[in-house]
């Protein structure tokens, strides 16, 4: 992260005692919000506590009488099997490179958003609107584009019969594409979010100083937009991890294409495979918290930031 | 601005919420309708075809007196798309499927499971009197009659008879084996149309090998995970020699790796086809591009078929067996109309007029003696021969494992070898069964 090294850290809030009031704010906080958390705990501590439970069986939806204990062998399985790698290696090359197009595209949107006078209101919906479609028709959209029978970009790019989806490389491309065409207005609203807060008296500041444009984005506008950079990182890492959609419709997972979640999928509702599913989906939900974990931990992505209270 | 952003997440999700309530009121209102007028709606899952099995509907439904009224659900094109849908609903309990067209290698997994209504003993002599051998073998699990046989396939051998007498040799002869046919097609610079991309039809052309070679791919299906792979064996051995030997020939059509059923039969059609294994509708459809001007009347006139060839001279084939069979789903609430549904489906004369319909051979014997039938399937006696002496893909609850693991570990044909790949097949197959490898 090359926005890690400008230092504009906010001040550590020093550890004081509590006051009666914060205390009392407090607990008002935790007693609102508990219905909510016990309804979460709920839908969705149960099916992951069966999922856990499932794991460790040997089981088949449509064979109830072969159901047996292993323990964590269906873990060491799916560890060590190649299809798991081979996957974890595919939603690994979607989620950095779409990621990270997403996060320059989406920062450039977010700027036209920010700065446009003219048409602001049509320009931000124009932005807006493949964030609107449906998952599904974007990958049915972006397939018919590519496919050899009725692509048309075969024919602009003077590519011949070349089949896009006949190999690993070129199939990752379209569904890379598909992924940033859907969503970098997601990542642009959340920057333009944070570009909003950045205060125009420190712009002027700097333009007084004499600092040029670039200085004044690098020095200026990035350090106080990190919070809502990274947490629209998170959130897109998040989202991408989990991409299910795009290699679905457009490759069912031909030409090592398949991801994680797809694995899973195909475990659990193809093979109706209850035991390697699960742990398929245990180890894909772990692998979730540890991204979660190194954004918020590791880069000290404030989630309160998004919200605009500073 | 911000707080927009995060809401709108929150809101999708709150409309996501409203539309699976609206979706889960009007499917309660769905299955309720039809129950006013007091005659009960039987619903029968079909795979696609051409209507046949609603007109059919229609006509049970009318020979019955009214007494039910057939609703007739529509599953998706592909075989394990069907089985996904029907098995999710079937775990979930679902007491909305009464009848179900159901391809023949998921019937053992589906009554293993308990998603069948297996039939009366009463009932057999009239759901399985006078049908052929090869489909009957797929209507039983572990003694009992869980299917009734619907229609049947199975695949020729298509040839080019300018072709076949130019090699001097005779396709319809007995005793015409997958070596002599390469060698063949070889001398000719010709191609053999064969399926053998990575898909169900590949499995269908490597059980149809090691089942003509008089072996099996697993034995002791009962035993569901702990069945025994006996791929690798002699027979096994001869299907993977007779593969990896017309991928490496000249007779192996160029994109035979990515190879399925239309592809091997425009190969067929173009002026290098030689020989092809495909099912009996490409006569239809070659019928059907002269009409359309996409070829000439001398290629239509060039073609000629016979019993699928076989793997050793002395040892009869063992054609390959598709088709459908009609099932009672176990949690439906009107198993006497739906058995009332099957009988009148599959019935001799309504077999017939389905075949001569949708195009789908009857799975009866007699209906091959219908001159109606005669007339429109000009090969209807080798097709009838050949559903008989067919060989089932394996019967178990596990074909979904086992069938990938055969087309994982023999593609690309270019790679098979023997005994490697047969050997290659049953380890990973009995690892896959095990739960020990992921497929």
């Amino acid at each position: 992260m090359a926005l890690t090294e400008v230092r504009v850290a906010p001040p550590e809030p020093a550890k004081a005692e509590l006051t009666d009031r914060a205390r009392r704010e407090r607990r008002l906080g935790l007693t609102l919000s508990a219905p909510a958390f016990l309804v979460m705990v709920f839908v969705t501590a149960y099916p992951l506590i069966y999922a856990v439970v499932l794991s460790l069986y040997n089981y088949r939806l449509t064979d109830p009488a072969g159901r047996e204990f292993v323990g964590l062998r269906n873990y060491s399985t799916v560890l060590t099997d190649p299809v798991w790698w081979t996957d974890f290696g595919t939603t690994l090359i979607i989620t950095v490179v779409s990621v990270a197009v997403e996060l320059v595209l989406g920062f450039a949107f977010a700027f036209v958003m920010y700065r446009i006078i003219r048409g602001r209101s049509l320009v931000r919906t124009g932005i807006l609107i493949p964030y609107g479609i449906v998952t599904v028709v974007s990958a049915y959209i972006w397939q018919f584009a590519f496919q050899l029978d009725s692509g048309f970009v075969n024919q602009w790019l003077g590519l011949g019969t070349f089949n896009f989806f006949g190999q690993r490389w070129s199939a990752l491309v379209v569904i890379i594409l598909s992924e940033i065409w859907k969503t970098t207005p997601f990542i642009s609203l959340l920057l333009l979010a944070g570009l909003v807060q950045v205060p125009e008296e420190y712009q002027e500041a700097a333009r007084v100083d004499g600092a040029t444009a670039w200085q004044r984005l690098r020095r200026v506008t990035l350090p106080n937009m990190k919070a809502a950079i990274m947490v629209a990182l998170l959130f897109r890492t998040l989202d991408a991890w989990r991409i299910f959609d795009n290699p679905f419709i457009m490759t069912r997972g031909a030409n090592d294409t398949e991801t994680l979640s797809f694995l899973a999928y195909r475990q659990n509702v193809t093979l109706v495979n209850m035991g390697a599913g699960s742990a398929v989906s245990v180890l894909l939900f772990l692998t979730v918290v540890v991204i979660a974990f190194i954004f918020v931990k590791g880069f000290r992505t404030d989630l309160s930031q998004v919200r605009g209270d500073q | 601005m911000s707080r927009y952003a995060v809401r709108s997440r929150v809101g999708r999700g709150r409309r996501r919420l409203a539309a699976a309530v609206v979706l889960a009121l009007s499917a309660g209102l769905l299955t309720g309708c039809g129950d006013d007028s007091g005659v009960p709606v039987v619903t029968w899952y079909i795979n696609p075809d051409n209507g046949g099995q609603s007109r059919l509907a229609e006509r049970c439904a009318a020979a019955a007196g009214g007494t039910y009224r057939v609703d007739v659900q529509v599953l998706p094109n592909d075989a394990s798309q069907q089985r996904e849908q029907l098995v999710r609903r079937l775990a979930a309990k679902d007491s909305s499927i009464d009848v179900m067209s159901l391809d023949p290698p998921f019937v053992a997994e589906f009554a293993n499971a308990g998603f069948l209504r297996p039939f009366d003993p009463a009932d057999t002599a009239t759901l399985t009197g006078d049908v052929l051998r090869g489909p009957l073998q797929t209507a039983y699990w572990k003694d009992q009659l869980v299917a009734a046989p619907f229609w049947a396939n199975t695949q020729l051998l298509w040839y080019r008879k300018s072709v076949a007498r130019a090699a001097g040799v005779d396709p319809t002869a007995t005793g015409f084996t997958w070596d002599a046919m390469i060698r063949a097609a070889e001398s000719q610079r010709k191609v053999i149309g064969v399926q053998a991309n990575r898909y169900e039809g590949y499995m269908v052309w490597i059980n149809a090998l090691v089942a003509s070679a008089g072996g099996e791919i697993l034995g002791d299906v009962e035993a569901g995970k702990d069945a025994s792979p006996e791929i690798a064996g002699p027979a096994g051995d001869d299907a993977a020699r007779i593969i990896g030997d017309l991928a490496r020939s000249p007779a192996a059509p160029p994109a035979m790796s990515t190879m399925g059923e239309e592809e091997a039969r425009s190969a067929f059609q173009s002026p290098s086809g030689g020989f092809m294994v495909n099912w009996p509708y490409v006569y239809s459809a070659a019928k059907e591009s002269v009409a359309s001007g996409g070829i000439g009347q001398d290629v239509l006139d060039d073609i000629g078929w016979a019993r699928y060839p076989r793997v050793a001279a002395g040892t009869p084939s063992k054609p390959p067996l598709g088709g459908i069979n009609l099932t009672v789903g176990a949690f439906s609430e009107h198993p006497e109309q739906a058995l009332d549904l099957v009988r009148c489906a599959t019935s001799l004369p309504n077999t017939i007029a389905y075949m001569l319909d949708a195009g789908n051979p009857a799975a009866r014997g007699a209906a091959y003696d219908d001159p109606g039938v005669r007339q429109a399937y000009p090969m209807a006696s080798v097709i009838r021969q050949s559903i008989n002496d067919a060989g089932p893909r394996p019967i178990t609850p596990y074909y979904n494992d086992v069938s990938t693991s055969v087309q994982i570990t023999w593609h690309p044909a270019t790679g098979v070898t023997a005994p490697a790949t047969p050997e290659e097949s049953a380890a990973f197959m009995s690892d896959v069964l095990q739960g020990r490898r992921l497929l």
